[in-house]
């Protein structure tokens, strides 16, 4: 039974006035809203009725799931999600078989226009769509029903928004992201998991304005990935001063410094990871001692590697050759070509002067 | 006859030298950057944050060095103009192997000529698209720091098109082969001080070339 709004289905879990308002003051500042919205945020959730939602799950590895059922006690965030989504969620849903297949039908049917859809993994589009299928029908047949008559769609990880790990060289079963699959309105929401908090602010976006949250020319919102990694990194400080990790374990690594040289990809990726952090704000790679490896940004499995190296390799040549080896080498050959000239030269000139 | 010729107006060798500077701190900033070689001994030291900013100033110098000499391919003497680097002027194909014979030893004098060789020109012209490419990644990737559309514009563009870490790799690659380029410009201009006798080393600072009146 669906209940009349949030915080009444929030009270009867034992969530308090002060942990909700809390919850309120922290989806203002994800949202990076003035702390004066946050009682307009408190009045949309106690008021609004809760939307729908349906999670589908197609190429991935339930990592985003994960990401949200990892909690070690249950937070208003993952409440809040967890009552959103009773509708279907094939990993964590009660019903089975063809029940469950009539509960998400039913959602498109009787909430056509009102409901959100919550896309985890990418869609096949090689051969027909065969290479994922839930109930004998492919991913793209459902996903084009259900997304089709939502009020928007959320693709949540990097291989809903842009085809992630499935749709890395060579592709082989021709995986795509939701919104190159389905189009329409698609927030992207990627990460690998998803920030859970991205997914609740986005929500929560909706239930206090009407509308969705901002985009940027990828589909993220502004407020999630409209800064750079490295410009709010903690570790920023050690950058600019020159103190850098040089191997895993070293002295500068036990004392936190940057990881620039061990191939942190935090110049070059977007994400309110150093805010946000993960798993109710416990940590996240950097502060781990891990450098980012920019998942969150489109082919990242192939843009982005090697992980633990500044440069890609140079295509064309093998792994261990880097991009200073082989350019090292070209300004060596010049120099060596420009000796054997000049010693051609002078021999030439010797034997002209002596004749 | 001996006669003085004026053939490398100021604007021609005030860029030469700007860029000599600006690759030389580019490179080498440029390469700090990309793997940084000294590390600090304490928080309170700003090497990378100095690298970069001489990197920056130096880019900007080098960006607006390159667009006087655009300009002044236009409005600059015959041997600045842009004609020179026409790859399909006529004569010039019979110019390059003239020049590429004495090169390689198979001519023992230099063809007679004021301006550019015509294998200059050729290889001129690959440096200038280089320089663009160079100049074009490099702003794409300040671009990430610095938001604005400036910066979108003078190169930010390109990061809707390539992976930051492509233009990355590219923009560390050229880097190599203008070194490369510098050693055997170098080399070439003592070379053919020596067998033109022309004064060409001396030319790149005082504009003035000693030639054969015809």
């Amino acid at each position: 039974m669906q209940d009349d709004n949030l915080f009444a289905g929030l009270s009867r879990r034992g969530v308090s006035r002060r942990d909700f308002m809390k919850f309120c003051t922290a989806m203002a500042a994800t949202l990076a809203l003035p702390s004066s919205f946050v009682s307009q945020i408190a009045e949309a959730l106690e008021k609004k009725q809760k939307p729908y939602l349906v999670w589908l799950e197609y190429q991935d590895c339930a990592g985003d799931t994960e990401a949200l059922l990892r909690a070690n006690k249950p937070t208003v965030a993952e409440i809040v999600l967890d009552i959103l989504s009773v509708d279907y969620h094939e990993t964590i849903m009660a019903a089975a078989g063809k029940q469950a297949e009539k509960s998400l039908m039913d959602v498109v049917k009787n909430h056509k226009g009102k409901y959100f859809v919550v896309v985890e993994g990418s869609i096949p589009l090689k051969d027909g769509g065969v290479y994922c299928c839930v109930g004998g029908k492919a991913a793209i047949d459902i996903a084009k029903e259900v997304c089709g008559n939502a009020l928007a769609t959320i693709a949540v990880g990097t291989c809903a928004a842009y085809g992630g790990l499935p749709a890395a060289n060579p592709n082989p079963t021709g995986a795509v992201g939701v919104k190159e699959a389905v189009g329409g309105t698609v927030v992207n929401l990627p990460g690998c998991p998803v920030n859970v908090e991205n997914i609740t602010a986005t929500i929560v976006h909706y239930l206090t304005f009407g509308s969705l949250p901002t985009l940027d020319g990828l589909g993220r919102p502004y407020f999630g990935f409209g800064k750079r990694i490295h410009d709010n990194c903690e570790r920023r400080a050690h950058f600019d001063a020159g103190q850098f990790v040089r191997k895993w374990g070293d002295e500068g690594h036990r004392l936190g410094w940057c990881l620039y040289e061990m191939g942190c990809k935090g110049p070059a990726a977007y994400q309110n990871c150093p805010t946000m952090k993960y798993n109710e704000k416990t940590s996240w790679p950097v502060q781990a001692g891990h450098g980012c490896i920019g998942c969150a940004t489109p082919n990242f499995w192939d843009t982005m590697t090697p992980f633990y190296k500044r440069l890609p390799k140079v295509p064309g040549f093998g792994v261990e050759t880097t991009a200073d080896k082989i350019g090292l080498g070209i300004a060596a050959a010049a120099a060596a070509g420009v000796a054997a000239h000049a010693i051609a030269s002078s021999t030439k000139k010797k034997e002209s002067e002596e004749k | 006859m001996l006669k003085r010729v004026y053939v490398w107006e100021f604007p021609v060798r005030l860029t030469h030298w700007i860029n000599v500077l600006g690759i030389a701190s580019l490179s080498i900033t440029g390469y700090y950057i990309g793997n940084p070689f000294v590390h600090a001994v304490s928080t309170d030291q700003y090497i990378m944050g100095w690298m970069r900013f001489i990197h920056f100033v130096a880019a900007y110098l080098f960006a607006v060095s390159f667009l006087i000499r655009i300009y002044w391919s236009l409005a600059g003497n015959k041997y600045a103009s842009w004609r020179v680097f026409n790859p399909f002027s006529a004569g010039k194909f019979k110019e390059l192997k003239e020049i590429t014979k004495f090169y390689l030893f198979m001519k023992k004098e230099p063809p007679t000529g004021v301006g550019h060789t015509a294998c200059a020109t050729y290889v001129y012209l690959g440096l200038f698209i280089l320089f663009i490419v160079e100049i074009l990644t490099g702003f794409a990737l300040y671009s990430q720091s610095h938001v604005g559309f400036l910066w979108k514009l003078m190169g930010g563009w390109m990061l809707s098109l390539f992976s930051a870490q492509t233009l990355r790799l590219y923009h560390h690659l050229i880097m190599w082969l203008i070194i490369a380029f510098s050693i055997a410009h170098v080399y070439i201009g003592w070379l053919l001080d020596r067998a033109e006798r022309s004064g060409i080393m001396s030319s790149i600072f005082s504009g003035y070339k000693t030639v054969e009146e015809e």
